[in-house]
């Protein structure tokens, strides 16, 4: 696994599916270096993106716009998102705000 | 938690962090941006856009873009209609869907559709129209509540009042360059009108021709030597320029004379400095002391000068500056009765005469400047210009120099070590 900074680790190389884990809290700065990577494996044709959250612990506003704009994105592309160890306290947020209703949770 | 609770406290802690974000004054653009994701991510908004109003050109000018596309229109013009309308809402929420009768919603409203925006919300504040914000559908896929629109209010105001800073900011960043070049127009207007007048009194003599010219420069550049700053250097060349001012008022056969003057043309010729003063005194100069260097650029240190007789510190200082350069280039440059004189005679006239005709410590800034000048510390060649090359290069003209300035100021280590280095022991 890649560290990044300990906000953003990339699992895989660039291929048709991608794993990237989110940091602990899913702020600007650490959204916008998912969104740049998730960017970058999409225009490299990958068709499934998986965003782990197993180090997350809170997702803010930004974070929220952000996994919005990832999940516009991938569509647009013809790709999927998946987000993969959400914690509870996170499910029921991205299930308030209708997240839930664009991805595949695992 | 009931969802309703969960909610609040998620929009609350967005409304927070836009007004922090606000606050922090960071760049503008990155405000904006951060602001459409806040109201985006309280809401789950999937798309979105934030727009400044041109009350000039009447557009709305896109600053932040989320999930648009590139064919969105990045600049939406305004009919006065929709302008009135937008007002008289106030900034209040506008379903797209329930506006199709405004111009706007008209021209615009493929591009609407297309990216499925449902709300728009004027930003106005104070009565007039700053910005707008565009929001798409939400990503529960549910219609807007009138919770979801109060939220996006409050967002508004927030970020309305951003821009009408920025607006302020740019507005006073205009005017300040304004009068910056409005400021550089008047003084450039002074500075030509100042060496006009001096082209003006140096016509009168035809042997002193670029004489006060000369005297403004000689002045600036012992004004530069004694570390003066930028807007002092230029009022000690002004004062310099514009020292005989009052011989406007002498007769030019005095002023010609070829030979030895008597006593009543001496009296006239004598008067300049204080019909100088007369002349100068009701101008508003930008430098002070102006007057006081036309009037005493005669006196003496050792009180021995006209038309005062004034000793030493009674002297202004920048009337001590222009005595030297006055001085300086009458004896520099040739006269109906003698020619120029040497450079090694000057300087050596000139601290004869420190702390009798001239202030001590202004010789050897002039002096120090020469010398740092033919020593190749200073490149300006300000000396080289106004002298001529081979006036300023005559032979033993440095050690003399070095020699003088060690005689007058033996504690500075800079002539300390050039006399020494010449062999010469320096005085203490």
């Amino acid at each position: 696994m890649i560290i990044d900074n300990g906000t953003v680790a990339v699992a895989e190389p660039l291929s048709e599916k991608s794993v990237i884990f989110a940091g602990d809290y899913l702020n600007k700065l650490s959204g916008e270096r998912l969104e740049y990577d998730c960017k970058r494996r999409l225009e490299a044709g990958c068709k499934e993106i998986v965003v782990n959250f197993s180090q997350t612990e809170i997702v803010n506003s930004i974070g929220i716009s952000i996994l919005l704009g990832l999940i516009d994105t991938a569509a647009s592309n013809g790709a999927t998102v998946v987000f993969s160890d959400v914690n509870e306290n996170t499910i029921e947020l991205f299930d308030m705000l209708g997240v839930t209703k664009h991805v595949t949770i695992t | 938690m009931a969802e309703h609770d969960h909610k609040l406290i998620h929009a609350f802690g967005a409304l927070a962090d836009l007004g922090q974000e606000i606050a922090n004054k960071n760049n503008f653009q990155e405000t904006i941006r951060t602001s459409l994701h806040l109201i985006s991510g309280a809401l789950g908004i999937m798309r979105g856009a934030v727009a400044r109003y041109s009350r000039f050109a009447h557009e709305l000018n896109l600053l932040a873009v989320r999930g648009l596309g590139e064919d969105f229109p990045l600049s939406m013009s305004l009919t006065s209609e929709d302008e009135r309308q937008f007002l008289t809402n106030g900034l209040v929420p506008i379903e797209v869907s329930q506006a199709k009768v405004l111009p706007f919603f008209q021209v615009y409203d493929a591009s609407f559709e297309r990216r499925r925006l449902e709300m728009f919300l004027p930003l106005v504040v104070r009565d007039e129209i700053v910005g707008a914000i565009f929001l798409g559908e939400k990503a529960t896929g549910e219609p807007y509540t009138s919770y979801d629109k109060e939220v996006i209010c409050a967002m508004g105001q927030h970020i309305g009042v951003a821009i009408t800073q920025r607006n302020l900011m740019a507005e006073i960043e205009r005017r300040v360059e304004e009068n910056r070049l409005l400021f550089d127009e008047m003084r450039s207007t002074y500075h030509d009108t100042v060496k006009a007048f001096a082209a003006a009194i140096d016509c009168k003599d035809k042997y002193t021709e670029g004489h006060s010219v000369r005297v403004g420069k000689f002045s600036e550049i012992i004004a530069s030597e004694l570390g003066w700053g930028n807007e002092e250097i230029e009022g000690a060349a002004v004062a310099g320029y514009l020292h005989d001012v009052g011989k406007l008022t002498v007769e030019r056969k005095i002023i010609n004379a070829p030979y030895r003057i008597n006593a009543k043309e001496s009296a006239e010729l004598n008067r300049h400095p204080a019909v100088g003063f007369e002349i100068l005194q009701p101008i508003h100069h930008p430098y002070t002391d102006v007057p006081l260097a036309a009037k005493y650029h005669h006196e003496r240190i050792d009180g021995r000068g006209y038309p005062d007789g004034l000793h030493d510190r009674e002297i202004p200082f920048i009337a001590k500056i222009v005595n030297l350069a006055d001085s300086f280039d009458a004896m520099t440059t040739d006269r109906p009765y003698r020619a120029r004189r040497p450079a090694k005679e000057v300087v050596e006239d000139l601290r004869r005469n420190a702390g009798k005709q001239f202030a001590p410590e202004l010789v050897t800034s002039f002096l120090g400047g020469m010398l740092k000048e033919l020593q190749g510390e200073d490149r300006n060649k300000r000396f080289r210009r106004l002298l001529g090359r081979d006036y300023m290069e005559a032979e033993g003209i440095v050690e003399k120099l070095r020699y003088t300035l060690n005689e007058m100021e033996p504690t500075t280590p800079m002539t300390f070590v050039a006399a020494a280095s010449i062999g010469e022991r320096p005085v203490h």
